[in-house]
């Protein structure tokens, strides 16, 4: 089949697309390494935003708190996920696409409504608990993504891998410890960094359930934005881009490793 | 073996049934209850929250919501439809590297996002000083704080949405279809509006329901982008949880708006199945 040749002012529309994607986030990022205090001027390449906003102590406070609601949502999401993945998958279900979409309607439903929905939630059954507020929100949101990670790499895998051992005298557990459960490991650690990089994105359900004391970094930065805008808020918005890149690339990497075992 | 499959569903299950469930159901109950004089629930059965929503002033902005999230679909369609078109036509490997780069933004922080635009449009920022300088404006160019803004920020946040779809269901056109209308003496504009636009609606129509379902449920891009002047559904909810405190009315605005978004896309889907 012949491939038609792109029209130039085909391919000049699409330049023109992409450098309206990436121009201002290019401008943002350079910008960061201005020496200058004011956006207008570039005066030469310095780390003073950075050194700056590494001094920052809500910045910090804020980095410390996204960090800790990140990893432990990303533990908790990833087990409860693992298991509602296995536990679909491997085992008899009546009215299976029920509980399937049971375990997928969070991705469904949009973030401004779960967030309303913990707000009430931690309202109506009120408890001091700061950032285990944030940890309880950000596990449901990460959840279905990680289920749907998981259950996609157990549905490649082969059941009779897991008979065989049967065969072989091991019971149904220890089949499953010993030979479903490491061929599943690339997808439980691409899952749970893509459930990191999701908590450290999540700006909603942070901003309705967090109190002065369990400022996220997005949040931190929104409020940066409503009433101080500085070249430090390039800096800082710089590193959360890099996170969140490395974050999700090393997702995929994990995942795309998974095709050749 | 059901004692496993027991110990294994039970944890997630219980976990979506209290916080997941709970929640969702929570926002309903609280909308038919009234509001404490300090702000809470008083547990009552009434529907003052949602009458109250028939007020011009409420109407007026669900009716802007959604004239904002119909313009945003139409100009991102507009502005993804080449770029996908452009796309599909490309290499296998051309394809994948776009893919990423399309894939980029919408894995950058909203906030991220949005303060990009907000310094390089900002009164003082890289742009205006820029053509101020080189002549190209005599005077700063002052879009930030205003509707214009807003639109751009819905448009930049959403456009990835519609191209991944669009370029989906481009990419699988069969080329020769195209090279047969040609040979026909189709005109370009012939190609398009009889092949390529119709083969392509799948992908249109899934693009066009994830960016119009997902603006209205927005209050970050209103708030900055139009420096808190402008009003969407999104930021009456915001305002009506977490600055008036009244939770019964917020939590009746929050069903209301899921209702019309559900009911628009499905006379939406209905009307494309149809047609």
């Amino acid at each position: 089949m012949k491939r038609g040749k792109p029209t130039g002012a085909l391919a000049l529309a699409s330049l023109a697309t992409l450098a309206f994607i990436y121009l201002p986030l290019l401008s943002l990022i350079v910008f960061s390494f201005n020496a200058s205090k004011f956006n207008a001027r570039w005066t030469g390449l310095s780390l003073r935003w950075y050194v700056q906003m590494l001094g920052n102590s809500d910045m910090r406070q804020a980095t410390l708190n996204s960090v800790i609601v990140g990893a432990a949502s990303s533990v908790f999401s990833t087990a409860l996920a693992a298991m509602g993945a296995v536990a679909l998958e491997r085992f008899p279900w009546r009215r299976k696409p029920m509980w399937e979409a049971f375990f997928f309607l969070p991705v469904v439903i949009p973030e401004l409504m779960m967030a309303v929905g913990f707000l009430l939630l931690f309202n109506v059954f009120p408890a001091e608990m700061g950032l285990a507020k944030l940890i309880l929100g950000h596990t449901t949101l990460n959840l279905p993504i990680v289920w749907l990670i998981i259950r996609a790499r157990l549905k490649k895998l082969d059941p009779r891998l897991e008979e065989a051992a049967m065969d072989l005298g091991a019971t149904r557990a220890m089949a499953f410890y010993k030979i479903t459960l490491p061929l599943l490991a690339p997808a439980v650690l691409g899952g749970a960094l893509m459930a990191f990089a999701i908590s450290l994105d999540d700006f909603f359900i942070s901003f309705f359930v967090s109190d002065f004391q369990s400022v996220t970094l997005p949040v931190y930065i929104y409020s940066l934005l409503r009433f101080n805008l500085s070249p430090e808020v390039n800096a800082l918005s710089t590193a959360l881009f890099v996170a969140s890149m490395l974050l999700v690339a090393l997702a995929f990497l994990l995942q795309g490793k998974e095709a050749h075992v | 073996m059901t004692r496993l499959k027991a110990r294994l569903s039970l944890p997630p299950l219980l976990w979506l049934a209290v916080f997941y469930a709970l929640p969702l159901g929570l926002i309903i109950l609280v909308s038919s209850a009234a509001r404490g004089t300090y702000g809470g629930i008083l547990w009552s059965l009434s529907f003052k929250s949602y009458l109250r929503f028939f007020d011009p002033l409420y109407l007026g902005v669900l009716a802007r919501s959604i004239a904002v999230a119909a313009l945003s679909t139409v100009l991102c369609v507009l502005l993804g439809f080449p770029i996908s078109w452009w796309m599909a036509r490309l290499g296998k490997r051309g394809q994948q590297i776009m893919v990423l780069l399309i894939l980029i933004p919408f894995w950058t922080n909203v906030l991220v996002r949005l303060y990009a635009w907000m310094f390089l449009l900002g009164s003082s920022g890289p742009f205006n000083s820029l053509a101020l300088r080189s002549g190209l404006l005599r005077a700063p160019l002052e879009v930030l704080y205003t509707w214009k803004a807003v639109l751009l920020g819905f448009v930049y946040g959403q456009l990835p949405f519609m191209i991944l779809p669009l370029y989906a269901s481009l990419e699988k056109i069969d080329k020769s279809l195209i090279e047969a209308a040609r040979d026909l003496y189709a005109s370009s504009w012939q190609v398009f509006r009889r092949v390529i636009l119709p083969l392509s609606k799948p992908g249109l129509v899934a693009g066009s329901v994830l960016v119009f379902a997902s603006i209205p449920c927005d209050f970050v891009t209103p708030d900055l982008m139009g420096g808190s002047k402008y009003a969407l559904m999104g930021n009456l909810i915001q305002q009506q949880y977490l600055v008036v405190r009244d939770w019964p009315f917020g939590s009746a605005l929050s069903l209301i708006q899921m209702l019309v978004i559900g009911a628009g896309l499905l006379l939406y889907l209905r009307q494309e199945q149809s047609a």
